[in-house]
């Protein structure tokens, strides 16, 4: 075994990845607040006022990031699902699964602002515009996997038939936002869109992408710390969890 | 053709699928009275204004028979889990997908072709605009194979649940959306008098993926559920 195999299989078994996700974790946490809070200062204070929206335009620093980070958790997801999959590492079942509440809730707090937002900006909470309806499927997506994996005794049964789903819902998603685009075409003219980025100034750009950089990091904490419980979850009857669970009531005691 | 090829056995299967339906034949009707009931709700509770029904008549009864569709889901693998011949299926030498995709024809003839029947009833109940009569059986022809298909891998991956109906809702209705989209559109399109070949096309193109994607993806999620 070569020394890449050799690190692939160390880091993959669930001890090490468990003392590895520990290790990382609060970097990911610490990193992903502080870039998160210069973010928010330069969003919410330095960035200048917009001509038409005047304040409430700020919500972009909470609502684009968060919008990304939905799809992108989806992706990681559906990605960790198809290692699963095709090479049976319990790892990446775990990762996957973790993956999934995380992106849930990025895909809630989108939609949850941007109807915020939409409330002064559009004079409605909700509307049938395709990419709102876009996304509150991929909720939808989210949702049924989550379901799926509480629906299933046998954890790693559980974690492969949710992974199978969230490939299915991969595939799904440009479908639905395709078809979602060319329902509302169909009806009505776009008469409401989110701004492009590309239209953006520079001094409302940066924080935006802070922000991006920042829920990215803070995506990867919070998947590890799930990563972690997951695991124990997993192993719960291993020596190494006993080891764990011993140590820390030693501790306490 | 030769006993124990692979053609048989999917005769075989056709032929018990379809003599277990016909023993049970008033489970059969029970899609079809859901639908129409779920139809009859909407006059009752909009009104009995024949223009306004009209104009959500075709999206109405396409969302009837969305869920009838959806409930007769569950009856797709539930006794043949039970009577341990869903194993034996997957057991079987012969290609799991191939048997799958006559079970869902199976499925399909049974539970959504006779729906497709009563849906000129349906449409009428709620006075379907005239240009509609063909338009929307022809539209639910395309949309209710693809339906079972996709409906069809989600129940797989639920197939060893208990309580799994509103777990299956939660899994199937967001595959569905596409299809409802351009199902329901081309009728709404056709009404407005637009073009409606397009969203037709599109629902055909997606028949044929997914009618060879589908059972495949079916027998893996399948082989998940049993393992």
């Amino acid at each position: 075994m070569n020394a890449l195999t050799l690190w692939f299989h160390k880091t993959g078994s669930p001890p090490t990845a468990y003392r590895l996700a520990g290790r990382i974790m609060p970097w990911c946490y610490g990193l992903g607040l502080v870039l998160g809070l210069v973010a928010l200062y330069g969003g919410l204070v330095l960035a200048p006022r917009d001509y038409q929206q005047g304040d409430a335009y700020r919500i972009i620093f909470i609502h684009v990031p968060c919008a990304w980070m939905g799809l992108f958790a989806y992706f990681f997801m559906a990605a960790n699902a198809f290692i699963a999959l095709v090479w049976r590492i319990k790892l990446s079942e775990v990762l996957a699964m973790a993956a999934a509440p995380v992106g849930a809730a990025f895909t809630f707090i989108t939609l949850v602002t941007g109807s915020l937002w939409g409330k002064p900006m559009w004079g409605t909470w909700w509307t049938w515009d395709a990419r709102l309806t876009s996304e509150l499927v991929l909720l939808f997506l989210y949702l049924g996997v989550i379901g799926l994996h509480a629906a299933i005794e046998d954890r790693r049964q559980a974690a492969r038939a949710a992974g199978f789903l969230a490939l299915i819902g991969v595939v799904n998603i440009p479908i639905v936002h395709f078809s979602v685009n060319w329902w509302n075409t169909l009806h009505q003219g776009s008469t409401v869109r989110l701004m492009g980025p590309s239209k953006i100034d520079g001094s409302m750009i940066w924080p935006l992408l802070l922000m991006a950089l920042a829920t990215h990091v803070w995506f990867f904490g919070s998947v590890l710390a799930r990563t972690r419980i997951g695991l124990l979850e997993l192993d719960g009857g291993k020596d190494w969890v006993r080891a764990i669970a011993l140590g820390e009531t030693e501790a306490r005691a | 053709m030769k006993p124990g090829s692979t053609l048989a056995a999917c005769a075989a299967l056709v032929r018990r699928d379809l003599t277990l339906v016909w023993r049970r034949r008033g489970d059969a009707a029970n899609p079809i009275l859901f639908a129409l009931i779920v139809v009859a709700l909407f006059p009752l509770a909009l009104g009995p204004e024949p223009e306004q029904l009209r104009r959500i008549a075709a999206g109405v009864v396409f969302v009837a028979i969305l869920l009838a569709g959806l409930l007769a889901l569950d009856t797709l693998f539930r006794s043949d889990y039970e009577d341990g011949s869903l194993e034996q299926l997957v057991l079987s030498p012969h290609p799991l997908s191939l048997l799958l995709a006559c079970k869902i024809a199976v499925h399909w003839l049974t539970t959504a072709l006779p729906l497709i029947v009563v849906s000129p009833l349906l449409g009428e109940l709620l006075h379907l605009a005239a240009p509609l009569r063909g338009l929307l059986p022809l539209a639910l022809l395309l949309a209710t194979p693809l339906l079972s298909l996709l409906g069809a891998v989600c129940v797989a991956l639920t197939v060893g649940m208990h309580r799994s109906g509103m777990l299956l809702a939660l899994l199937v209705l967001p595959l569905y959306v596409p299809v409802l989209i351009f199902g329901a559109g081309a009728c709404n399109a056709a009404q407005a008098g637009l073009p409606f070949a397009a969203p037709l096309l599109w629902l055909g193109a997606a028949l044929v993926l997914v009618l060879v994607l589908a059972p495949l993806a079916c027998a893996a999620a399948l082989r998940i559920s049993l393992s």
